[in-house]
């Protein structure tokens, strides 16, 4: 079954997109949208690193994605002006990274594949990477949910129930990191930000709680890249944008779904009167 | 056994120090209120017992296992985070639903456990964080500015039931407020705050103090004779006739 490269895309896809939601709704109710765009855009850096040093491409982009994330973390620590700064290094990130794979000679690499990602192109190694990737952080969340949860609602009130909001911050810090790495093959670095809030954001009408939330985006998730996969094969588009597409289709429908709830709601309040 | 003994503390933030050489206990069963004009480090010195804040000296002594309820100025709540009253009452420890209904009731905010945090009142919203902070049977309770955004009847409602709270829990208060009147009638210990503390005592001699007079003006001299008063026949309220 396995050796069908739609199946192996199939998978990689779903093993992204349920990592991608819990994390997702972090980055949404943190509105750390930029700290995703700089740590992803990092991770082209991290690819021409890994070529110039000859290592794999996944420790190169790891690293670096690491490093990009916690550099960003502690500077939104001191919370000045984050939005523009964070706009600044997301990109100077990307630039620079694009600049130093034009240095590396004698490697023929596919720039494309990076950018918007090769998810027709994973093969049984990549998935297995991907999996672990998927793996490690389903369950570094699972572990630490209630701590993050309570430190994403307000550090006062977390240390004051002995959660430490700094560690809650680092884990967040490196999961980001790791599905970064995981999602560059699936996605590309442009979109992995799209991947992990957006499913986040069309689960946003439809949930009560945050676990609820989590749920609906990984369903979400896994509808847009099975969808998009589908979906590039017929129309013969590329992959990575067209998942990334299908979810801002089901954003769309699901924005539009929440407002006619809204509005069904308040009529039905006024009904009342 | 003292739940509170903060001795020599200075706070600097920023290079600059917002607290200094502050020394204050707190003993089981005392509702103790910190007054203090506006940026006189009253919510850093709050902040600083709960552990947000790192001392640059001194110390703060915590009895051993002490729990702390925390109500916290404001809570914002970004519009993204989607969470009903009863899963906010357990965070970061789950509780089963009957626990937290009774401590919902208890804090006024009976019922409310399906509603959506952002759906609630202002006064709902504060009621709801302050069972949040009883469920934990606090041996200290802070209360950090908890009844802003309440009207002047709804804090005068929230601060008395404060007495009958703390006998039954048999919990310390330490709390935060500028609403002189209204706070000075339930404490038992007043500490004015001005970057370091200026006077501390009962409400009766703290309010004839110079130093408090010197912070609030004359006007405030009052505030423990009006609600005396006031505590002796309370005022009715006008019936609309409609």
């Amino acid at each position: 079954m396995l050796d069908d490269f739609l199946v192996r895309a199939a998978l990689a896809g779903i093993g992204v997109a349920l990592a991608a939601a819990p994390l997702g709704c972090f980055v949404v109710w943190r509105r750390m949208a930029y700290f995703g765009d700089a740590t992803a855009h990092a991770a082209v850096l991290g690819v021409a690193v890994s070529l110039v040093l000859s290592t794999s491409i996944l420790a190169g982009v790891l690293v670096v994605s690491l490093v990009m994330a916690g550099t960003v973390s502690s500077l939104s620590d001191r919370g000045h002006a984050m939005d523009t700064l964070l706009g600044v290094m997301a990109h100077s990130a990307l630039a620079l990274g694009l600049v130093a794979v034009s240095f590396v000679h004698g490697v023929r690499i596919d720039l494309m594949a990076y950018l918007f990602g090769d998810i027709l192109a994973v093969g049984k190694a990549d998935l297995a990477v991907i999996w672990a990737g998927a793996a490690l952080v389903l369950g570094l969340m699972g572990r630490r949910w209630s701590g993050l949860l309570t430190a994403t609602l307000n550090t006062d009130l977390a240390h004051a129930s002995g959660v430490a909001p700094e560690r809650e911050q680092m884990i967040l810090v490196l999961s980001l990191a790791v599905v970064v790495a995981v999602a560059l093959k699936v996605v590309g670095v442009l979109l992995i930000t799209a991947l992990l809030i957006i499913p986040a954001a069309a689960a946003r009408p439809f949930s009560r709680t945050p676990e609820a939330m989590v749920l609906i985006a990984a369903a979400l998730g896994t509808a847009a890249t099975t969808g998009g996969l589908q979906a590039a094969y017929w129309l013969d588009t590329p992959t990575g944008p067209t998942i990334v597409s299908v979810a801002a289709g089901l954003f769309a429908l699901s924005s539009l779904a929440g407002r006619i709830k809204a509005s069904t709601r308040s009529a039905a309040a006024d009904g009342d009167r | 056994m003292t739940l509170l003994a903060i001795k020599d503390l200075d706070i600097a933030l920023g290079g600059r120090l917002v607290l200094e050489d502050i020394h204050l206990r707190v003993e089981p069963g005392e509702i103790v209120t910190i007054v203090g004009p506006n940026g006189s480090g009253k919510t850093t010195l709050l902040r600083s017992i709960i552990g947000s804040l790192r001392p640059s000296r001194g110390r703060i002594d915590k009895a051993p296992g002490l729990t702390i309820g925390y109500v916290p100025q404001r809570l914002h709540l970004d519009a993204t985070l989607p969470m009903t009253v009863s899963r906010f009452m357990g965070l970061p420890r789950r509780r089963s639903a009957r626990p937290v209904e009774q401590v919902l009731e208890r804090a006024g905010a009976g019922g409310l456990g399906g509603r959506q945090m952002s759906a609630l009142s202002g006064g709902q919203f504060q009621r709801v964080l302050l069972a949040r902070a009883l469920l934990e049977s606090p041996d200290l309770l802070i209360l950090d500015e908890a009844t802003q955004g309440l009207d002047h009847r709804g804090s005068a409602d929230f601060y008395r039931e404060l007495e009958p709270l703390r006998r039954e829990l048999g919990c310390g208060v330490l709390m935060v407020s500028h609403e002189l009147h209204v706070v000075m009638r339930s404490s038992d210990r007043v500490v004015c705050l001005n970057r370091s503390i200026c006077c501390e005592g009962t409400p009766e001699r703290v309010t004839a103090s110079p130093a408090y007079l010197a912070m609030f003006g004359m006007d405030a001299r009052d505030a423990v004779a009006l609600y005396r008063h006031e505590h002796d026949s309370r005022p009715v309220p006008l019936e609309m006739t409609s």
